[in-house]
């Protein structure tokens, strides 16, 4: 398992540098990078999020969007209709997301849908949310729905402030879940969850209630999802059921997970810094070499993703962290 | 001696074949049971019925009395059976230790202790230089070592050994047979093990039960079953004879 308790101490150094070197971030980059950094550490969270269910549970949702759309909306509409801060709007936003997770997981599980096509339905679901989302006029339909926004507003407990102040919101949201990841892994339920990744069966014989450690991991993944979709909706302060519920933004989620490496605790923080960046830089150098093609950055961006899911087919978390020696290898001791 | 698992008339049919049919049998405490037969006797289908992989069509199964027919495979090692399998499933990812870790956790609550019992079955079946190497790396007999430690690992008041001789060399047999005889005469562990290694089937078990096209065709102590004549000519062959 690779927990953070295999973590040498060169990793130590590492991590702790990189903690530092993000918690300062915002007083040395300029406005453009943090909004950049924000974008990493919103996928970082999200990645994570996708994690538990893919990465732990050996669950694969492709309509992740779905929760973060939830989360968006609920959210949202408590602060425009009612006046609910995000603070306690996100209880209710992630209580509706985990609501939505547990029916998709009650068909799949208790039916049987298994590998792809339970995939299938965690899209079926994301895009019936979008269509129907579409033709809800309280929060705007597909015209999109605005949330106030006041120039030079200062207010952290309605979530209204400097882009600095997202930073450090999302920022905290990535420590906080990669902490949780952690623990949950290390727990009871986390064996439980790895065991019913790698074999069903065998874990059921050994005594693990299979649909009641799937139910949980869709839970506390939508919940967690869900969160990213508040962050959301208060960062942008528009949301449209064409962009957060796209099956696009679904295939967004899975990516750093993917790329870092599915199932590790850093692999999902590790995707989202290196594709997001990859995304700007693209675009950067696209635009200065004057090549402004449409479509172009998409196809340098899909050609990169190719090379790194070929040669790290294990995702680049587990390969670095074996090359500079990062984490301890099975035999080194515990 | 007191029935610890009592099977009655149990039966099941897949797509109009009778797997299993109108089966009984009794394993008393303490005691090792071996239930053997040509491929396709229905042996593993008897056990994914005591285990609750499918519920049987008819009959019914009895651990100290309380009747297990119709639970899950989580509920009946809940109960108090532990199981292995034919065709070994390790957790691949996880390491020997976390393996046996998820066993222990059955009965467990607490990692810290599930881990300490984990290495102390590891001593016991002769895994325990190995608990730090991911569970796929493994040979097959520590594979299937690794299968029996999981299950004891749940702390089973009955065992059920899904031929976990088959494919070892004569030495290793050895050291399994030792290994589970030193579980049922030091710790009253009750076996009840579907076995095709005859010599291991002779030297371990107080009762022998035959399958047969799915049905029971002998049931006594070994040395009686194996000269049953029907044992001989559907299972044994008749060289067994000689």
């Amino acid at each position: 398992m690779s927990g953070l308790s295999g973590v040498t101490g060169r990793g130590m150094v590492l991590l702790v540098l990189a903690a530092l070197g993000l918690a300062v971030a915002p007083f040395v980059a300029d406005r453009y990078l943090v909004s950049v950094l924000t974008t990493v550490l919103w996928f970082a969270y999200v990645g994570q999020a996708w994690n538990v269910m893919m990465g732990f549970s050996g669950l694969l949702s492709l309509g992740h969007a779905l929760y973060v759309g939830l989360g968006a909306y609920v959210s949202a509409a408590l602060f425009v209709h009612f006046g609910v801060g995000p603070w306690a709007g996100m209880v209710l936003a992630m209580l509706v997301a985990v609501v939505a997770g547990c029916i998709i997981g009650f068909l799949g599980f208790r039916f049987g849908v298994k590998g792809v096509h339970f995939a299938l339905l965690t899209i079926a679901f994301a895009e019936v949310a979008r269509i129907g989302f579409d033709h809800i006029t309280w929060v705007g339909g597909s015209g999109g729905f605005f949330l106030p926004v006041e120039a030079g507003a200062s207010d952290p407990l309605n979530l209204r402030g400097s882009p600095v102040l997202f930073y450090y919101v999302a920022l905290a949201l990535v420590v906080g879940a990669l902490l949780l990841s952690r623990v949950l892994l290390h727990s009871r339920l986390g064996y439980q969850w790895l065991a019913v990744r790698e074999e069903p069966d065998a874990a059921e014989a050994s005594g693990v209630d299979l649909f009641r450690a799937r139910m949980t991991a869709v839970a506390v993944s939508s919940a967690l999802t869900a969160l990213g979709g508040v962050f959301q909706a208060f960062y942008f302060n528009n949301l449209f059921p064409e962009q957060v519920f796209s099956m696009g933004r679904s295939i967004e989620i899975i990516l750093p997970a993917i790329v870092g490496g599915i199932g590790t605790l850093v692999g999902p923080i590790l995707g989202a810094f290196i594709l997001t960046p990859l995304g700007e830089a693209l675009t950067f150098l696209i635009e200065a070499g004057g090549l402004d093609l449409p479509g172009l950055k998409q196809l340098f961006y899909g050609a990169a993703l190719v090379v790194i899911v070929v040669f790290r087919p294990e995702g680049v978390w587990p390969w670095l962290a074996r090359r500079l020696r990062l984490v301890r290898q099975p035999g080194e001791g515990a | 001696m007191a029935a610890l698992l009592e099977v009655e008339g149990l039966s099941k049919c897949f797509r109009g074949l009778k797997a299993v049919s109108e089966v009984s049998f009794t394993v008393p405490e303490e005691r090792i049971l071996a239930l053997i037969g040509p491929n396709g006797a229905g042996k593993t289908t008897t056990f994914n019925l005591i285990a609750g992989v499918f519920p049987p069509d008819e009959g019914r199964v009895t651990l100290k009395g309380r009747n297990l027919t119709g639970l899950k495979p989580n509920q009946v090692c809940a109960a108090g059976i532990g199981r292995t399998f034919q065709i070994v499933k390790p957790f691949g990812q996880l390491t020997v230790e976390e393996n046996v870790v998820v066993g222990a956790l059955a009965r467990e609550r607490s990692v810290e202790t599930a881990r300490i019992q984990a290495r102390a079955v590891l001593e016991r079946l002769e895994l325990a230089d190995q608990a730090n190497r991911p569970a796929r790396s493994l040979t097959l007999p520590d594979r299937k070592r690794l299968e029996v430690a999981r299950a004891l690992a749940t702390r089973p008041t009955l065992l059920l050994l899904d031929e976990v001789l088959a494919g070892l060399r004569p030495t290793e047999v050895d050291r399994m047979v030792e290994v589970l005889r030193d579980l049922n005469r030091r710790e009253g562990l009750t076996i009840l093990m579907i076995e095709h290694v005859m010599r291991a089937v002779m030297a371990l078990s107080d009762r022998v039960v035959v399958l047969d096209h799915g049905e029971k065709i002998a049931d006594g102590v070994p040395a009686e079953v194996v000269a049953d004549p029907r044992v001989v000519e559907s299972y044994l062959g008749a060289e067994a004879l000689d």
